[in-house]
């Protein structure tokens, strides 16, 4: 017997296509995936929408005669209060390393952590810190002075 | 006359029943009897769920006390102890701040044996850190890692890695001075890639620094959502993830054929012959053997009968149960005599000084206080892949299951303590003395820092020395023997300089008296 090519496939002969292997695997990568979009959408829910966090702004009153070069630190906040004759400024001291609270002292503030210290304009003097003491946000309602310790202004900025 | 009824049948069989129902009991529990057969020790063994990822015999080479020196049942031992105390604390410890550091409090001094508990806690998983970092020693000083090993060696990183994690989460729970700056410097350490990201310019657009550290807050700061998050990895996901990962361990060393043993273990066992190896089998293995040979390597012993192998029962497991009583022993007597510490209530305004991790991160403290990014990640990732990669780099055959064995062997395991002790004494003495890049040139672009310095040095110096030692071994095997020294050195060097000679403002300090009153 000769077979050519245009004689009719026998129900025996393989299927040029595996309908079957086709439908299953077919199955099998939508059932992936279906369960790999999914997974992407519960791995959104560790990370959260909305940060339980307090109100990052308050008001302070710096006593009278501060001296020039001496920091103030409203009691429980992160922040160093200077005033010169230019004005008022806010220095962030939380540290740039690894996040401690720095310590003013004469010089400027050190770090209890790794030992990063940095100048009274926050510049870093010795150690691990990447970054200077970030300088924070003052602003001057007619003598009643306000602080923002969400936002940063470029180191130098001070308030009259 | 019989004047007594005759007795209910079914009331005497009931009787009888009854009574003999602790023997059916214990019939039906353990079917096969007591263990004092070698078929019956073999039932034994493979008909209990926990006792069958055992072999039912064990070759007498794993058996020798300085072939694992009990260091892994050690690991699931202290393992064990801090499950079973854990759960204990749990019906008392508050996850939330305040309430949390109150509930330690009366754990420890309220609640009836709470003391005891706790500290059996903490003491059992330092004792699990020491016992996981000296079994990983064992298995790389015996190369146990080789073929067909590699890949249980990659198991075992991520058990260490685990028990690292647990420890570490588990440090911050009790919400005092202590843990509460742990965690800002975890956290913060998760955010450093902003050190490399920041230095480019990108991290507007590209922030993973800031997203991990998001990931494991929480929140923008420490807090209760913090908190929350530490103690649910610290019950529940670490001990499950540990836990099915030490299952795998576990079976995995059976499917590999036991304990790594040298090629002349047997005959080196057979000057030495016990009585307690006597042939099992007293013809030619014709069977039992067959069904074995489909197992893929080295496993299937086709044609020979498990020569210098003893019945698993009682053997192996009394020296398992050994092992576990020891551990408890060392627990309990620490516990007895040293308190878990509890410092004052987490206070956010003012860090502890020196604030100090618990003492087996010490070493990365002081590598993080070069630079945040490199020795908090950078570097623990360097050492991860490179612990990794020593089995599929080093395929050699030579001292498999010897100790220290591989071109070198000791002499070459002596000079790198040296080197491995001596690069970062004379590194941290110089960057005490001297200080580094910063202080030098105050203005130097953060990058430079990044890349140079002295944990980077000391990286640097280990892989040039093991790059060295294979070129004159012609053996990466004694370059892997040098390396890991090396990293076993350097993490002693560190942990014990952050340990004894830091004070506060991380100052270096000759001991504790020279420290500021404050
Ligand atoms: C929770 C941590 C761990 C537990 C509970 C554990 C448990 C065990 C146990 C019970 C053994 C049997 C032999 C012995 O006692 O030494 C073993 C063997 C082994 N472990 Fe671990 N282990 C842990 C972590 C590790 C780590 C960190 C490594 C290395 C990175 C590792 C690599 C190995 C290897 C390669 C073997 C086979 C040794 C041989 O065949 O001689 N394990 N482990
Ligand atoms: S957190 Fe300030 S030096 Fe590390």
């Amino acid at each position: 017997m000769t077979t050519n090519a245009k004689e009719p496939r026998s129900r025996l002969d393989p299927e040029p296509v595996p309908r079957r292997d086709w439908l299953g695997l077919s199955s099998l990568w939508a059932m992936g995936g279906a369960l790999l979009f999914g997974l992407a959408g519960m791995l959104k829910l560790p990370k959260a929408a909305v940060l339980a966090s307090p109100s990052k702004k308050f008001r302070v009153a710096i006593p009278e005669n501060l001296p020039v070069g001496e920091a103030f630190v409203p009691p429980g906040r992160a922040v160093a209060v200077f005033k010169d004759t230019d004005g008022v400024y806010a220095v962030s001291t939380i540290c740039t390393h690894l996040g401690c609270v720095v310590k003013p002292n004469a010089e400027g503030f050190e770090c209890p952590c790794h030992g990063s210290k940095f100048a009274v304009n926050g510049d870093v003097k010795k150690g691990p810190a990447p970054r200077p003491l970030p300088w924070l946000k003052v602003t001057n309602n007619g003598g009643q002075l306000t602080i923002d310790e969400g936002t940063t202004v470029p180191n130098g900025t001070k308030v009259a | 006359m019989n004047t007594v009824e005759p007795k209910s049948k079914a009331l005497q069989e009931f009787a009888g029943n009854l009574k003999s129902l602790p023997d059916r009991f214990r019939e039906s529990a353990f079917r096969t009897g007591a263990p004092t057969t070698d078929r019956t020790r073999s039932t034994f063994v493979f008909g209990n769920v926990f006792l069958h990822l055992h072999a039912v015999r064990t070759h007498r080479w794993s058996l020798r006390w300085t072939t694992t020196l009990g260091l892994g049942i050690m690991s699931v031992s202290a393992f064990l102890i801090a499950l079973v105390t854990g759960v204990m604390l749990m019906f008392y410890y508050k996850p939330y701040p305040e309430a949390a550091y109150q509930s330690i409090k009366d754990i420890h001094f309220v609640v009836p044996t709470g003391r005891l508990i706790r500290n059996l806690h903490r003491w059992s998983a330092n004792i699990m850190v020491i016992a996981v970092i000296l079994h990983m020693a064992r298995a790389f000083y015996t190369a146990a890692y080789r073929r067909p090993r590699e890949y249980n060696w990659l198991m075992g990183m991520g058990l260490l890695v685990l028990t690292l994690g647990l420890s570490f989460t588990g440090y911050l729970l009790p919400w005092d001075q202590l843990a509460y700056w742990a965690i800002t410097i975890g956290a913060n350490i998760a955010q450093s890639p902003r050190e490399i990201t920041d230095a480019l310019g990108i991290t507007e657009y590209f922030d993973p620094g800031g997203f991990q550290r998001l990931l494991l807050l929480g929140s923008d700061q420490v807090g209760a959502e913090a908190l929350i998050r530490f103690y649910l990895l610290h019950v529940m996901i670490l001990p499950l993830v540990l836990a099915a990962l030490m299952g795998v361990h576990f079976w995995r060393i059976r499917k590999d054929g036991g304990m790594v043993r040298p090629l002349d273990a047997d005959a080196r066992l057979a000057q030495r012959r016990s009585e307690e190896t006597y042939p099992v089998f007293t013809e030619a293995p014709a069977k039992t053997y067959q069904l074995a040979a489909i197992v893929r390597g080295r496993t299937a012993q086709t044609g020979r009968g498990p020569e210098n192998t003893v019945p698993s029962m009682p053997h192996l497991f009394y020296a398992e149960l050994g092992v576990l009583m020891l551990t408890l022993l060392i627990c309990l007597a620490l516990s007895l005599v040293s308190d878990a510490p509890l410092k004052e209530l987490a206070n956010p305004s003012v860090p502890e000084n020196p604030a100090k991790a618990p003492w087996y991160f010490l070493g990365l403290q002081e590598l993080v206080s070069f630079s945040a990014f490199m020795g908090g990640i950078g570097i623990p990732m360097i050492v991860l892949v490179g612990l990794g990669l020593i089995p599929y780099l080093d395929r050699e055959t030579e001292g498999t299951g010897r100790w220290f064995g591989g071109p070198g062997g000791w002499p070459l395991v002596r000079l790198s303590m040296v080197v491995g002790l001596c690069a970062p004494t004379v590194i941290e003495a110089f960057a005490i003395r001297f200080g580094w890049l910063r202080e030098w040139f105050p203005a130097i672009p953060q990058l430079v820092v990044t890349v140079i310095n002295p944990a980077t040095l000391l990286t640097a110096i280990y892989a040039l020395y093991s790059l060295w030692c294979i070129r004159r071994y012609e053996s990466v095997r004694s370059g892997a023997l040098a390396l890991f020294t090396c990293f076993l050195c350097g993490f002693l060097v560190l942990t014990i300089i952050g340990t004894y000679f830091r004070g506060p403002n991380w100052v270096f300090y000759w001991s504790p008296a020279e420290w500021p009153k404050h």
